[in-house]
């Protein structure tokens, strides 16, 4: 019986959450809302650990809906670097729930707290599946399912702020476009090869280089998925959806949303499109790399000037999601483990900083740096998780973010790029800047006189130090994340995922 | 290349131009227009272009619809891209009433649907803010 429901643990992870969202509107009772949530949340977690353990070796599983075989049939295809994905989501999902349910109260209507676990879910089951998925057009299915549910969680922050209102506006049009980019891309390739299943696609798509068809599809897609990734000049929805959606959303958002579509990206670049077409390392070279850059350096210049605190971070997100693209843009194994390595740390300390501002949020009632002058001494536990998150972003050692720029570095090093890792380095030093920033409005600032701020409620400081004591764990044992992200990475650069799989679950039908 | 006048080609391809027209068309009124319901009228002509891209490529001249008539020389189209677009027309839908929805929220809490002033009231929001920090930070002091 137990084996036979984990060999269906690919469809299940995705299943479990998208059953529990209708579940939660069905009941109407926010209590059971948010155990049901938690429970399918903590299966998918579960299951997603189990298939990470399973191919952690570089085995590759596809699974096939209702045994109908691919190409027609839809196919979940799991390898080492979206088991890893999943893992990330499903973690952050458990912790954002316990999070949620005491940061919303004050928030989010009561009436609406049942809608908000709903939507939560949804947002979740489209994140799982956008990963799992090895179906191209799937992909676009899932990426909407979670887009719109994030429309209407950015929206509800509007009960504080109705800046939520036109951030969640604006999210809507880029995303709607950036999706219909994407669509338009998936129907020029499906012209040019009539398939959609990602192994198929890659293997028809090997002899079309100098398909004009297959080019534009190409631009499309990677121009629609830029706008979910924000990348540089596409991040414009970025910061008003992070800086007023509620507290909960904006750290799921920052530590999901953007790495799930940087893992999109990834798979169409290296997976469905062949590493051998030139036109394909030209992008990567003269556009990600220069875009990249320029993301590292401008966004966080710009999050130096920021009052608001989640606008801040927003930035910093932006500009570390510039990290993440020049891994990806130097076109090598080293650099591809760097990003994904970056993607699984990033997602850690992004988190654990939204989760540790949400609570100070919660306390004072404002995002706005000059009004936390002195918590440092009224709040020491979510200031201590502020300090040690801020200190991964810079990268210092001991943290996560040291381990993910030290791999970086050596992925440019191992190029002879030597300007690249000056870069790298000195946009860490404008890093320092605005964390030093927080960090003196915190510790050096006299307090204000109100002195009925106390420490944070439990159930919002476990979550942020469960992903604060991660970003130390691993930050200190790097083995474990950089082992995985370079078998991910060697699955995605060599094809491996292409591979003949394992199937896992039925099989049989023609 | 060959520049010669092709009406052959042009006109063969039809479909294909429309498209491109009512997706530049539709992405043009997005970015041009400040009216928030104008924006979702021209997102909507953008997504109705890629109907018509998808539901080009599935036509077979002198083909029928796909339905098994037991004649194995039948000629149907390729249903394949019908189904595809079947679900981005439903995404499509609750996009745009998302988008509505959203429109009556902005209207009843900002007053107006005009992206300038709703931009310069919040622009305004976000001085008071600032100003507000200021005159705390002085009087403390």
């Amino acid at each position: 019986m137990m084996s036979s429901v984990l060999s269906h643990s690919p469809i299940l992870v995705v299943l479990l959450p998208l059953l529990a969202g209708p579940l939660c509107m069905l009941f109407g009772n926010r209590t059971i809302a948010y155990f049901v949530s938690i429970l399918a949340s903590l299966c998918s977690f579960l299951l997603s650990v189990y298939l990470l353990s399973l191919v952690s070796d570089g085995t590759v599983l596809s699974y096939h809906l209702g045994g109908w075989a691919p190409p027609l049939g839809i196919e979940y295809r799991v390898d080492a670097a979206n088991a890893l994905v999943l893992v990330i989501v499903s973690v952050i999902s458990i912790l954002t729930l316990p999070y949620a349910r005491k940061s919303i109260e004050g928030e989010i209507a009561e009436k609406h707290h049942t809608l908000f676990y709903a939507c939560f879910m949804m947002c979740f089951t489209g994140l799982m599946g956008v990963t799992i998925t090895g179906d191209a057009f799937n992909v676009f299915v899932f990426l909407e399912v979670s887009s719109l549910s994030t429309y209407v969680l950015v929206a509800l922050g509007a009960e504080k702020d109705r800046r939520a209102l036109s951030a969640a506006y604006d999210y809507l049009i880029l995303g709607t476009i950036g999706a219909t980019f994407f669509v338009i891309g998936l129907g020029l390739i499906y012209m040019a090869t009539g398939t959609l299943n990602m192994v198929d696609l890659a293997e028809r798509i090997t002899s079309l280089e100098n398909n004009r068809t297959v080019r534009s599809g190409f631009a499309f897609i990677v121009v629609g998925m830029g706008v979910k990734v924000a990348i540089f000049p596409l991040h414009r929805w970025l910061p008003g959806a992070y800086t007023y959606a509620p507290s909960a959303i904006s750290a799921f958002l920052a530590a999901t949303a953007t790495k799930v579509a940087i893992y999109v990206v990834m798979r169409f670049i290296f997976l469905v499109f062949s590493t051998k077409f030139g036109f394909e390392k030209d992008t990567l070279t003269f556009i990600f790399f220069p875009l990249a850059i320029v993301a590292m350096f401008a966004a966080s210049f710009t999050a130096v000037y920021q009052v608001n605190l989640k606008r801040l971070l927003a930035f910093s997100s932006v500009a570390q999601i510039g990290y993440m693209l020049l891994g990806i843009s130097l076109f090598t194994v080293t650099g591809l483990s760097a990003a994904m390595v970056h993607l699984f740390n990033h997602a850690l300390t992004k988190g654990a900083l939204f989760f540790a501002i949400g609570a100070i949020i919660y306390r004072i009632g404002s995002p706005m740096l000059p009004n936390m002058a002195g918590l440092g001494r009224k709040m020491p536990w979510t200031s201590a998780a502020i300090v040690i998150g801020g200190l991964s972003l810079i990268g210092v050692p001991g943290t996560v973010g040291f381990v993910s720029k030290w791999v970086l570095l050596k992925a440019a090093l191992e190029q002879n790029y030597w300007l690249v890792s000056l870069a790298i380095v000195l946009s860490s030093l404008i890093s320092i800047v605005y964390v030093w920033k927080i960090i003196e409005q915190l510790y050096l600032q006299p307090a204000k006189s109100d002195d009925a701020i106390t420490e944070a409620p439990l159930s919002l400081l476990i979550p942020t130090w469960i992903l604060i004591l991660g970003s130390v764990w691993f930050g200190v044992n790097a083995e474990f994340t950089v082992q995985v992200s370079t078998t991910a990475a060697e699955s995605l650069f060599h094809g491996k995922f292409l591979e003949p799989a394992t199937i896992m679950g039925l099989e049989g039908r023609p | 290349m060959n520049m010669q006048f092709d009406v052959e080609f042009l006109l063969g391809h039809m479909n294909y131009w429309l498209f491109v027209v009512l997706m530049m068309t539709g992405l043009y009124i997005v970015v041009a227009r400040g009216n928030l319901l104008k924006k979702i009228v021209g997102l909507n002509i953008f997504q109705a272009a890629v109907f018509m891209l998808y539901i080009s490529m599935g036509k077979i001249s002198g083909g029928t619809a796909p339905i098994a008539t037991g004649n194995p020389d039948e000629i149907y189209s390729n249903p394949l891209p019908h189904v595809l677009i079947l679900t981005a027309i439903v995404v499509g839908i609750a996009t745009t009433s998302l988008g509505l929805a959203l429109i009556v929220r902005i209207n009843e809490s900002y007053g107006t649907i005009e992206e300038d002033e709703i931009l310069e009231l919040d622009r305004i929001k976000s001085d008071e803010e600032i100003e507000k920090l200021k005159t705390e930070a002085s009087n403390s002091k």
